[in-house]
């Protein structure tokens, strides 16, 4: 679960691509070209972010003759969803400011 | 509704090796001005039945009442975030236990009691990332 995390965070971490997949969110299935109209970026650029997010199965590629067809797979975002693991990550993130602060303490 | 047991119970637990002996991680747990640095502003007491609240920056309130209390061992209390939407509300209780070992200590946090359909967490602002799911929770409701 917490590698299923790091790989999902990594790769929304990036703006670019954070884009492009709220995009397929929101306005469904989308054509490499559609996609690099609006990206802002290279087709080439566009595909690369693309492959990142297939690989993280945030999304699925579809070809239809010369083209590809890129949806989103909101499933994926499931382990992030979870309240579990996003108290799981609350409380990690909480022993982090407390081992900090007693190397801080006296004893 | 406030005294319904939750339909179905949920445990959260994180564990931890600490450097540091039991006693020194107890008066983090245990007193105000310590729990704050790490936690969140709070009135706690160490004392059973004491209730208390936990002041989140998000300007979240969260009600708890301490249940347990077995000094350098055992801490316990409720964590409860009432919201009229069910979505929100939340039931539950933290418990903390500290277990000496060669290296120093053993801390454990359980909590228990979740409702089923909690999804967003009330520290929900905390973080952008957070701020980022929330959104995107939003876009995945609007497009499922």
């Amino acid at each position: 679960m917490p590698n299923t995390n790091d790989l999902l965070f990594k790769t929304l971490a990036d703006p670019t691509r954070r884009a492009l997949f709220e995009r397929l969110c929101r306005e469904g299935e989308q054509t490499v070209a559609a996609l690099t109209a609006q990206a802002g970026v290279s087709q080439p650029a566009v595909s690369k972010h693309l492959g990142v997010l297939k690989e993280a199965g945030l999304v699925r590629d579809r070809h239809a003759g010369r083209q590809t067809h890129y949806s989103a797979q909101l499933a994926a975002l499931a382990p992030l969803i979870d309240w579990t693991s996003q108290m799981t990550g609350f409380w990690q993130s909480r022993f982090d400011d407390l081992e900090d602060l007693l190397k801080r303490m006296d004893q | 509704m406030n005294n319904n047991p939750p339909s179905e119970t949920r445990s959260v637990v994180v564990e931890r090796d600490i450097p540091h002996p039991p006693e020194k991680i107890w008066r983090a747990l245990t007193q105000p001005h310590l729990l704050a640095e790490w936690l969140m502003k709070n009135d706690f007491q160490p004392q059973v039945g004491h209730r208390f609240n936990l002041r989140g920056e998000w300007g979240g309130v969260l009600d708890c009442e301490v249940l347990v209390v077995e000094p350098n061992n055992t801490l316990s209390y409720t964590w409860n975030h009432p919201h009229d939407d069910p979505a929100f509300n939340l039931k539950s209780v933290v418990t903390f236990t500290l277990t000496p070992t060669r290296a120093g200590t053993h801390l454990r946090m359980e909590q228990v009691g979740f409702r089923p359909d909690q999804r967003q967490a009330y520290g929900g602002a905390r973080s952008g990332w957070e701020n980022f799911l929330v959104q995107l929770e939003q876009v995945v409701a609007r497009t499922a």
